[in-house]
């Protein structure tokens, strides 16, 4: 029993993760209407920023804080963001407003090539490590309760922490304030939007950048602890299957959707796993999602569509 | 004016449904395949024929299978990649488990298993659209790399997780020098091109693209969507399939699962949208812009270098090609979202009207 | 005129249609005989078009029954309507925009179309004599709606009058027992609604099709249709010949407003 809450715990606790990543998605979606392939590139390019700019800051101080180099790394970062944020919606977005979804998604895929390419020439192509000074060592806990107690990773904990925090900030951000409005004004009908005065380059510009900063936190979370290099662009694949779970316009959504999958997929590994030879997560998660969408196709939080004709 | 529909009647169903009902067009496409079979083996050298026209032509005939599917039938796939190597792995299985299996059934068995696993992973077509759909068909993708990485059965127990095959022949003709696989391949993707044809300007086809451009009013007139599109799925599956086994046996002789990963499926889908959805010609564009602009930049770019006197490593080489591909691709969805088919049909419009445009 | 009206063929009782809270339809009946021209009329939003989806399958009512025939229909999809004999138009143009107006109408040929999937692939025998033989049904179809000039044209590029016309040959190729029409004549001039008139009364003349159709022009309806009936808020508020009809008072009150 022990054991078996404890792989819950370090399920929901990736799943958070997931969430996150899945909010990137999901505010882009609704925003634009393009499903952003890139996603994971972006994770990758700013995970590169970070570790790059984090190092070469600690050189300039001298090596005396860490934490202050940290943070300039994380304000140049963000800036770096913004800018690739602003470069895309001024060079691909602009020119490609009305286009079906297969075309936005292939342009994304291309942004996906340039960003790999880019992040690589600018800030070298070794694997980097990204110090934030996150505890390693894992405490033990509720020894009273299970024989054993429960083994829960304080990094882990930590990331799950940081990420539902940003996740609540994000869902109050884009309920709570005007542009928040404006963006769920643009979700629903860009014309529309656009006839009442809602500029939606700058809106675009902003989920953007707001996925720019969604993939930073993911980036910084998983290169501390897996190391910033190539693939980290593929870990935003696994967050998939929680889009597709949780409905590709719901924000509760992708936050449930998330911890179905963190879940699932360490429950699969685990209890799974042995009797088929492991290395199963990369696709279970696919498969449930898949197995869902059969019998609810608007995914968890996603309205039936009614066809009219 | 040598390019003229005028004069050209039509007195029957049968004349005005032929494949090309300009004459020039006919004369023109037999040229071109005539001078594919007898002219380009006396010319070409082994490097191309390794390097560019061999996977030129069977990334053809499974971009050809793709299109099939998004471009006829609207059901956007990203796993593609996972039918190629269903569809390898398959005839790779029927070639050594089954004595003297010939290399041609084999293959046509390995692009049915691929039909069959297509149906399959068709089914949440028939609940989901667009860009779900296009998640869910990852699914596909990923359970068969880890299928054919992790079950042993299926790459006969080899000891290194690589597969291979050797002494391919057809009724006593060996398969072995560049020229011979030439000849193989494009004797295939000229056949599955007209099969590909027949089926688009038939009932199949018009189904299809019925489904693509509105689904209710197909279903309506009497269309069932699970037929057009778990149909679509198979062919669309065999023809990869058979594509997949092409790409191992011929192309690879030995090959692993990271083969057919997600980059292939991606590159595959890149060559219809660049091609052209809902074009035949227009995969064969797509298959030669795709295959050959890596070359070309691998080419190009050290010698631009060293025309500036700057030395380019390796490294940035590829990252310089990373970008180059990535903004074409966003350029050429910016400048033709139809494809290079588009452009090529406009030019035959003005060509047709050339020299006398009003 | 020459056709004789013939016995029910369709009878729709106490038809009711929910989405989530609201009631598109209520506790709807009336009937279709065959051979007549029957009109749905109502203001915007009185469910007409939902009548028409019920009809042919697209939504399922939660309650009442649907006899075709004389035999009860139990839930089904819209192909099996079709199977059945009802092809219909629709009111916002549901043409395939990316095929030819030929090929589009050729779609309606598809439920008598017998050869499969490999005979087609290869082009041989069957399939490319039922090709033919298909392909002169459906140039009957286009001498019919005198739309023999853009019959290799994509239909996205037809005007709205002519997109209409081939939405309309599409379902005759199906050769259909009942046609529904979904506002044939919305958005079109006096002349082209004076074709479109001719098209559907010949039909109905000529091929014994019985015909439902919705259609808000009210000097069309009280001219071509045999009998009316009248939504309103998903209720049916009148039946009856046209003239009973515009006589109602309850009929003129919710339809033709109080001035009328």
């Amino acid at each position: 029993m022990g054991f078996f809450i404890e792989t819950l715990i370090g399920g929901l606790m990736a799943g958070m993760l997931y969430s996150l990543v899945a909010l990137g998605f999901v505010l882009i979606f609704k925003a634009s209407g393009v499903f952003n392939f890139a996603q994971g590139a972006m994770v990758l390019f700013a995970a590169l920023a970070m570790a790059r700019f984090s190092s070469w800051a600690n050189a300039a101080l001298g090596g005396d804080s860490l934490f202050l180099a940290n943070l300039i790394a994380f304000v140049g970062a963000g800036m770096v963001m913004f800018i690739v944020a602003w470069v895309i919606e001024r060079l691909v977005l602009r020119n490609l407003v009305n286009q079906e979804g297969a075309t936005l998604l292939m342009a994304t895929l291309g942004i996906t090539y340039v960003l790999e390419g880019v992040g690589q020439t600018l800030f070298g192509s070794e694997i980097y490590n990204i110090d934030v000074g996150m505890p390693k060592d894992p405490v033990i806990m509720f020894e009273s309760l299970f024989e054993g107690g429960i083994l829960i990773n304080k990094e882990d904990f930590i990331a799950a922490l940081i990420a539902a925090i940003l996740v609540g900030v994000l869902t109050l951000f884009f309920q709570k304030t005007p542009i928040g409005r404006a963006l769920r004004a643009v979700a629903d009908d860009h014309q529309a939007a656009l006839s009442i005065g809602i500029p939606l380059n700058r809106i675009w510009v902003i989920v953007w950048c707001v996925a720019g900063v969604v993939a930073l936190v993911a980036g910084i979370i998983w290169g501390s602890k897996l190391g910033v290099q190539f693939s980290l662009a593929t870990v935003a694949m696994r967050a998939l299957p929680v889009v597709i779970l949780g409905g590709l316009t719901s924000v509760p959504g992708a936050i449930v959707g998330g911890l179905i999958i963190g879940v699932g997929e360490k429950l699969s590994e685990v209890y799974l796993g042995p009797y088929v030879g492991g290395g199963i997560e990369i696709w279970f998660a696919y498969m449930l999602a898949l197995v869902f969408l059969l019998f609810r196709p608007q995914g968890l939080f996603g309205e039936k569509i009614i066809d009219r004709v | 004016m040598i390019y003229r529909e005028n004069g050209q009647f039509k007195t029957s169903y049968t004349a005005d449904q032929q494949i090309f009902t300009i004459a020039q067009d006919k004369i023109f496409v037999l040229a071109v395949i005539a001078f594919a079979f007898i002219g380009i083996p006396f010319l070409v050298d082994e490097y191309l024929f390794r390097a560019i026209l061999i996977p030129f032509l069977i990334l053809a005939l499974a971009a050809l299978g793709v299109n099939l599917l998004v471009g006829y039938c609207g059901q956007i796939t990203l796993g593609a990649g996972a039918f190629m190597a269903i569809g390898a792995y398959a005839a790779y299985n029927f070639f050594i488990r089954i004595d003297g299996m010939p290399l041609i059934v084999a293959l046509l068995l390995g692009g049915l298993s691929s039909a069959g696993m297509g149906i399959l992973f068709g089914i949440p077509s028939l609940r989901v659209r667009g860009l779900y759909l296009a998640v869910a068909t990852l699914a596909a993708q990923f359970f068969c790399d880890w299928a054919f990485l992790r079950i042993q059965w299926f790459t006969n127990n080899s000891s290194s997780g690589s597969v291979s095959v050797s002494n391919l022949n057809v009724m006593g003709w060996s398969i072995e020098s560049p020229v011979e696989k030439y000849l193989f391949c494009l004797t295939f993707l000229v056949v599955f091109a007209l099969i590909a044809k027949n089926l688009t300007r038939a009932i199949i086809g018009r189904q299809w693209m019925a489904i693509r451009d509105m689904d209710v009013a197909a279903e309506v007139i009497g269309i069932r969507p699970m037929y057009a599109k778990l149909s679509a799925f198979a062919v669309s599956s065999f023809f990869v399939g058979v594509a997949g086994g092409l790409w191992g046996f011929v192309h690879l002789g030995s090959w692993e699962p990271a083969a057919f990963s997600v980059d292939r499926s991606f590159q595959l889908l890149f060559m219809v949208i660049i091609g052209g959805l809902g074009s035949i010609l227009g995969s064969f564009f797509g298959a030669a812009f795709i295959v050959i602009l890596p070359i070309f930049l691998n080419q190009f770019l050290p010698a631009l270098g060293s025309f500036f006197g700057i030395a380019i490593s390796t490294a940035a080489v590829s990252h310089a090609e990373l970008i180059i591909f990535g903004s074409l691709i966003v350029f050429f969805l910016i400048v033709e979202p139809h494809g290079l088919a588009r452009l090529w049909s406009i030019a035959k419009e003005k060509l047709r009207l050339w020299p006398f445009p009003h | 005129m020459s056709r004789k009206i013939g016995d029910v063929i369709l009878d729709l009782q106490n038809i009711s249609l929910r989405f989530g809270g609201v009631k598109a339809l209520t506790d709807i009946s009336f009937n279709v005989r065959e051979h007549e021209v029957r009109a749905i009329i109502g203001p915007n939003g009185a469910g007409k078009s939902s009548m028409l989806n019920v009809i042919n399958g697209v939504y399922h009512p939660q309650d009442g029954k649907i006899l075709f025939r004389g035999q009860e229909r139990k839930k089904m999809e819209p192909h099996m309507a079709a199977v059945q004999g009802i092809s219909r138009t629709f009111q916002n143009i549901a043409l395939f925009k990316g095929m030819s107006v030929l090929d589009n109408i050729m779609t309606g040929r598809t439920l008598k179309m017998k050869s499969n999937l490999l005979m087609q692939a290869l082009w041989i025998g069957p399939a490319r004599n039922e090709e033919i033989e298909h392909r002169r049904k459906v140039e009957e179809v286009i001498d019919f709606l005198e739309i023999q000039h853009i019959r290799k044209t994509p239909v996205g590029r037809l005007p709205y009058g002519l997109q209409k016309r081939v939405d309309l040959g599409r379902a005759l190729a199906m050769e259909p027992q009942i046609l529904l029409l979904d506002e044939p004549m919305a958005g079109m001039n006096v002349e082209e609604k004076q074709d479109m008139c001719r098209f559907i009364l010949d039909v109905n003349d000529q091929f014994g099709t019985t015909i439902v159709l919705i259609e808000h022009d009210m000097g069309v309806v009280m001219d071509i249709s045999d009998r009316v009936v009248v939504l309103d808020y998903g209720k049916k508020i009148g039946d009856g010949m046209p003239d009973d009809v515009r006589s109602n008072p309850e009929v003129i009150k919710a339809y033709l407003g109080v001035g009328h």
